[in-house]
């Protein structure tokens, strides 16, 4: 164990009841507009087992409900995986994010791990893997499942089947959910003057582009250009002490590598 | 189930998987500089608030470009934004948040 750090059991417990309770909190607007999906896909044509079969290989929200409409208006497929490649391009900022973080998980969990990562996946767990210090492959598991995997894909094929009983989630207040919720959890990141820095270049380059060139694009540059300008900024005396948090240190190749070696010890889990 | 759809769901997959594995699975990511690595841990604050600041920020106007809008959902989105770094938790934010939006709405405020 690094120097400097709590007791793990400790730590990992009550990190991952944090987690649990913010992603069931996500879990509820995930469930929502999953369920909303499986209207859309019910309007479309399909029966509840291909909207449930779009929802489990594709897992990708926005370009779903966007490839409905595009379905349902008798579009060919070439726009329609233009489209999705284009709205989740965006996932390989959270994916090299995360990568050099999980570099020690065996190649084949980490393939599994890939196809759930979302907005909501990669914020939860990069908030958790924030507070342990370093990363935990069961707090993953249990963001992706339990934030969204399970509620998106329950209420897709429910929305599909039940389909006059609505419920607008915009009526009820739960649109604010997922931009709520992105808000916290970058609050949450933010433990020096870098992250502060990244957070406010994020957001105000990704609001002016997103006027400029749509919102996927201006999402994408806004994740690119924080980082870059946070690293024209002098780092905060916290941030160069060798004891910092995960999100906050300076990188130092000892350091995250002891972080990493704690993957070895049997409390972090695996998935089953 | 439509065979042609599959098809099609397969398709979707193919091009939205590489995105979030490449990185992933590639060698090496261990040997990047630390320069890389810094900036690659500076990515989630960025495009966490990226991801708020645009969904609550940016609305289509009715010419269909895009505007900006500080209505209600900035407000809310600001209200769980300050109550999480000031009580370090996320669902008494979002708590506040949908009540704020629904109170705004049902009140025909928003």
């Amino acid at each position: 164990m690094p120097a400097g750090q709590q007791p793990l059991g400790w730590e990992v417990d009550a990190s991952r009841r944090q987690l649990l309770s913010d992603s069931l909190g996500i879990a509820v607007s995930s469930g929502a507009f999953g369920f909303v999906l499986g209207l859309a896909a019910r309007d479309a044509g399909l029966t509840p087992l291909e909207a449930g079969a779009m929802s489990l290989i594709v897992f990708a929200g926005a370009s779903q409900f966007a490839a409905l409409g595009y379905i349902a208006a008798g579009l060919p497929w070439l726009p329609i995986l233009v489209l999705t490649g284009l709205l989740n391009a965006r996932h390989l900022l959270y994916s090299a994010s995360l990568a050099p973080r999980l570099r020690y998980i065996g190649l084949d969990r980490r393939a599994a791990m890939a196809h759930v990562l979302t907005d909501e996946a990669f914020a939860l767990s990069a908030a958790h893997f924030h507070r342990l210090g370093r990363v935990d492959v069961r707090g993953y598991w249990m963001a992706a499942s339990v934030g969204v995997f399970v509620p998106w894909n329950v209420a897709t094929v429910a929305g599909a089947l039940l389909g006059g009983a609505i419920v607008d989630p915009a009526g009820l207040g739960l649109d604010i959910v997922f931009p709520a919720a992105m808000a916290g959890l970058a609050v949450g990141l933010v433990t020096g003057r870098r992250e502060l820095v990244a957070a406010a270049a994020g957001a105000a380059s990704g609001v002016l582009l997103s006027l400029a060139f749509g919102i996927g694009a201006g999402i994408v540059a806004g994740g690119l250009i924080g980082p870059a300008v946070a690293m024209l900024t002098p780092e905060s005396r916290s941030q160069a002490s060798p004891d910092s948090d995960m999100a906050g240190v300076p990188v130092d190749v000892a350091t995250a590598t002891s972080e990493l070696a704690d993957l070895d010890e049997p409390e972090l889990g695996e998935p089953t | 189930m439509s065979t042609e759809l599959l098809l099609l769901f397969v398709l979707m997959f193919a091009v939205t998987y590489p995105s979030r594995a490449v990185p992933l699975l590639a060698p090496g990511i261990e040997r990047l500089p630390p320069l890389a690595l810094l900036y690659l841990r500076l990515v989630g604050p960025a495009i966490l608030a990226s991801l708020a600041a645009t969904n609550s920020l940016v609305a289509s106007g009715a010419d269909g470009a895009n505007v900006l809008d500080v209505g209600i959902e900035a407000v809310a989105v600001a209200a769980c934004g300050v109550l999480v770094a000031w009580r370090r938790n996320l669902v008494i934010g979002l708590a506040v948040a949908v009540a704020i939006v629904f109170v705004a709405r049902f009140a025909g405020l928003a």
